[in-house]
């Protein structure tokens, strides 16, 4: 059924089957500077330890991204060693921009992996697809449908993990006709208090979550296609053990139609459109705290609209992708406190100050093949971004620390990147240059007294950034033969103007407790430099074997560390397949995390090594009935340990024993 | 009768296209009247209040209903205490610019008044060329927050000091005005000049944080009034903590805030 529906997909987009014909058989890999998963939905018994995974957990296995967590739900992606203002992350293309002024609604925490197909993870500026970006992009692909096997198919997934006490039940119904299709699928996780090694509970730790989305499609005609696609999800009681407040509602609701055409031309082999909006509410809650010094409301939002028009081209050795996009985005986030004494008046101020920002921008790839063996690749992006803080107290509440400062602003930003590719059987070099701007956040240009608890400081936006600029080259080398296949890459990037807080000694902190007041500026340059290298040995076919290593460095002009940089870490496995048997054995581990950032928050986080298992099987009940079953315990010794990016080193999950039940069936028929 | 009708719309037009622009934006507080004419006394807010009040008057004439032009004044708020009766600082009285009828000036309440002890206004004035008093009793209640206070000085000299601007704070950087003065007797309260008074604008609520970019207040020649700079970054209650220098640089009244003094001494309160 997989490979059906992957030919399938194949009349959707060429690109997809080129990346296909050279995936192994690993959740993340990089082919051609790309991260793919592909499956029917990123829920994958065959190649998941854990098919029924967080999209987080999907995510920590990619070799160049990281998570910082600040408990056991919505974990930060960092992508060679960036976070969410240096990287782009999108849902098909689509801006989504979490609501929360402190990072505790990641956009990837508005999706589930019922709703994905895959995840493509570009380093640098060819993750400029979608806009400006210096560390590259995660694009969240929502799962292609297609008209290719008319029937009904679904299936129904169920989860149980030992430790938090964690329920997932989900379900996905499609149905397809000739010309029609709809599928919807649901996700519900329910987590309690997660225990770390040594049998601790970590107090404000549960999460309760559902997603539900609908796509429906049409084809018009041969050439045009019609999709249209909704997703709702929503987030309750969410703990934060790292922080000092949780979270009552964070909820998004993301929608699009698409139109696709194909074969409008001889050269031009579909010119993708897509129109989208979506809306992120995100409402903190520090009433369940024992403690605290006061009461406070912080609830933000934001609203998108988006387009974005892309076009591929091929005419005889030139492969052309073109992308036209636009957003506007407001982002509006406040604070009121409730003091003590209530004859008081309560106090309120805005922290994101509802900033409207518009973007266009434009990005071209011209991919031209030399030789067989040789190819390469130019690409230029150009935006236009345009901030207007909306709100007239916002205005003078932040100028009261820039008297100058005006409504609005304009920025340009502009990328480009070479990359040249030599392929052959069994070797592949690719190697590319790249020069990209980034503007500053809503946070970084106009953030309000936003209290870091990390490093224990509030942070004041600073309008007058220059955008941050980088300079970057990658290497990345894969070769295989017959039983073993490595692959390694290196990255850097040379950072101008990098975007940092930087304490103000004259300014008094708001927050209570906090060490003093951070102002956005700007580092004259950083160095950031990412190697991995994985090893894969297949000695018979029923056994692989595989080890993982990645090292990271980043530190600033003056030498000192940046923070949240990764330690050298590594993963071995060892697999077992038999029929319908799978066996997995893997160990994950860090080494001493010796290079930190004292000045920002962080302290020296100890070596770990983890030791995991897990056993899958799947039967046929009857034709076209199937049932899936694995079950594994993570962390078998029950080791407590925090990694490098665990905010305020909350201490990461204990044992854990869990099952994954999914009941699948398919009656569509196989035949077109 | 229609003419009679006709007269009576024209008078009251006239009234009416005579009378609203001399006192756009204010609020009548009261009416003190002799037999010959009827003071009129506005505030913008329609009462007085404790502390620092903007006064505007103007001279009715009973009869013809007509507000003078000519006028001057000299007034005295009294205060009616148990034992002893005070005055409290004032201002002259003059014409406002641009208006016909409106006069204007400041008194800075000291106190309140309360169950046994009250504030009367003499108000003593000129008009085509005939001297005129009326004198009532006015209202001055309290305040729930410190708009005036009156300390006595390093220097063994009492002080009066009186909020006057922001009227309506706002999340910004705000004007901040006070007017300073000194009780020389009972009577007479005249201003300070030349002193100086840092300005430090705390949260008690909120951890007694501060805020960035304040201006320290500076004497005005123009105004005989004190002006600086105070932001607030959320509204809410502020208690802006002073220190009160002389020209030669000598504190007078207040202390610095820091880790351990909560607050100045010499503060006054702020709340929006």
């Amino acid at each position: 059924m997989k490979t059906i529906i992957i030919i399938c997909l194949a009349v959707f987009n060429t690109f997809h089957l080129f990346a296909q014909d050279t995936i192994p058989d690993s959740l993340f890999n990089i082919k051609l500077d790309e991260v793919v998963v592909k499956s029917k939905a990123l829920i994958n018994y065959n190649k998941q330890s854990k098919p029924l995974s967080t999209l987080d957990e999907y995510l920590e296995r990619a070799p160049n991204i990281s998570l910082v967590k600040r408990g056991n739900y919505a974990w930060e992606p960092m992508l060679n060693n960036m976070t969410t203002e240096r990287i782009n992350v999108t849902i098909d293309g689509m801006h989504v921009f979490g609501a929360c002024t402190d990072k505790m609604d990641p956009i990837t925490s508005y999706v589930d992996v019922s709703n994905l197909s895959e995840i493509n993870v570009t380093s640098g500026q060819k993750g400029s697809v979608y806009g400006p970006t210096i560390g590259g992009a995660i694009e969240l692909t929502q799962t292609k449908h297609d008209f290719c096997h008319p029937g009904w198919s679904g299936n129904i997934d169920m989860g149980f993990e030992s430790n938090a006490n964690l329920y997932t039940i989900g379900t996905a119904l499609k149905y397809v006709h000739q010309k029609f299709f709809i599928n919807t699928d649901f996700m519900f996780r329910d987590a309690g208090n997660y225990k770390a090694g040594k049998r601790t509970t970590v107090p404000f730790s549960q999460y309760t979550k559902y997603n539900i989305s609908t796509t429906v499609g049409w084809k018009i005609n041969d050439k045009n296609t019609l999709q249209s696609s909704v997703i709702f999800d929503r987030a309750k009681d969410v703990g934060y053990p790292a922080l000092p407040m949780d979270v009552s509602k964070a909820q998004a609701i993301i929608a699009s139609v698409q139109h696709t055409i194909e074969n409008v031309h001889p050269n031009i082999q579909n010119i993708e459109t897509k129109i989208y909006y979506n809306n992120v509410q995100h409402i903190m809650d520090d009433t369940k705290r024992p403690a605290v010094p006061i009461h406070m409301d912080m609830p933000g939002l934001t609203n998108t609209y988006g387009m974005y028009s892309k076009m591929n081209i091929e005419k005889g050795k030139h492969e052309i992708n073109l992308n036209i996009n636009t957003y506007h985005n407001q982002s509006k986030a406040e604070m009121t406190m409730y003091p003590k004494d209530t004859s008081e008046q309560i106090m309120f101020m805005y922290t994101w100050p509802d900033i409207r920002t518009t973007y266009v921008g434009a990005y071209l790839q011209d991919k031209m093949y030399l030789h067989t063996n040789h190819s390469i690749s130019y690409a230029a992006s150009i935006g236009y971004q345009r901030t207007k803080i909306a709100s007239e107290m916002g205005l003078n509440s932040l100028k009261i620390f820039y008297p100058t400062l005006a409504p609005n602003k304009n920025r340009a930003v502009m990328g480009t990147s070479f990359a040249y590719a030599f392929q052959k059987k069994n070797a592949e070099l690719n190697l590319s240059f790249g020069y990209g701007q980034r503007t500053p956040s809503v946070s970084e240009a106009y953030g309000f007294y936003l209290f870091n608890s990390f490093d224990k400081y509030d942070y004041i936006g600073n309008p007058f950034l220059k955008n941050e600029q980088s300079i970057e080259s990658e290497i990345k080398l894969s070769y295989s033969i017959s039983k073993i296949k490595t692959q390694t890459s290196l990255s850097y990037f040379h950072i101008y103007n990098y975007i940092i807080g930087k304490h103000n000694p004259t300014l008094l902190p708001m927050t209570i407790g906090a060490s003093g007041v951070r102002e956005y500026t700007a580092l004259k340059h950083v160095n950031l430099v990412h190697l991995d290298w994985s090893l894969e040995y297949k000695p018979i076919q029923s056994i692989k074997t595989k080890a993982y290593f990645k090292y990271s460095f980043g530190q600033d002009y003056q030498k000192q560390n940046l923070p949240l940089i990764s330690p050298f870490s590594y993963r071995f496995s060892l697999a077992y397949y038999y029929k319908g048997l799978e066996l997995e054995l893997s160990v994950d581990g860090a080494a001493k995390q010796n290079k930190y950032s004292k000045t920002y928050g962080e302290d020296l986080t100890k070596a770990y090594a983890l030791l995991h298992f897990s056993a899958g099987y799947f039967f046929t009940i009857k034709e076209h009935h199937r049932i899936y079953i694995k079950a594994g315990i993570e962390n078998i010794v029950d080791t407590y340990y925090s990694t490098f990016s665990d905010w305020n080193n909350i201490p990461r999950k204990g044992r854990n024993f869990f099952v994954n039940i999914s009941f699948a069936f398919d009656k569509a028929s196989k035949t077109k | 009768m229609a003419i009679a009708i006709f007269s009576i719309i024209a008078i009251a037009c006239q009234k009416e296209i005579t009378t609203p622009n001399e006192i756009d934006g204010l609020k009548k507080v009261q009416a003190i009247s002799n037999d010959t004419n009827t003071i009129e006394i506005y505030t913008k807010k329609g009462s007085f209040q404790l502390g620092y009040n903007n006064v505007y008057l103007r001279v009715k004439n009973n009869t013809t209903s007509q507000y003078a032009t000519d006028a001057t004044f000299d007034w005295t708020p009294l205060m009616h205490m148990m034992h002893m009766t005070h005055s409290c600082p004032k201002s002259i009285i003059k014409k406002v610019d641009g208006k016909e009828t409106l006069y204007q000036g400041y008194i800075v309440f000291q106190m309140p008044e309360n169950a046994s002890e009250h504030w009367t206004l003499q108000i003593k004035y000129q008009t085509n060329g005939k001297q005129f008093t009326v004198e009532d009793t006015i209202a001055v209640p309290n305040s729930t927050r410190k708009v005036v206070t009156s300390f006595t000085g390093t220097d063994a000299n009492k002080y009066i000091l009186a909020l006057i601007e922001p009227e309506t704070p706002q999340v910004a950087i705000n004007d901040f005005k006070v007017g300073l003065f000194s009780r020389q007797d009972m009577m007479n309260f005249p201003v300070v000049k030349n002193y100086s008074i840092d300005i430090d604008p705390r949260m008690p609520s909120m951890g007694n944080h501060g805020s960035p970019n304040n201006e320290n207040l500076i004497y005005q020649t123009t105004d005989s009034l004190y002006q600086g700079k105070a932001s607030f970054t959320m509204s809410g209650y502020w208690k802006i903590n002073l220190i009160l220098k002389n020209a030669s640089n000598d504190t007078i009244s207040g202390n610095a805030v820091t880790s351990s003094v909560e607050s100045s001494n010499l503060f006054l309160e702020v709340e929006f």
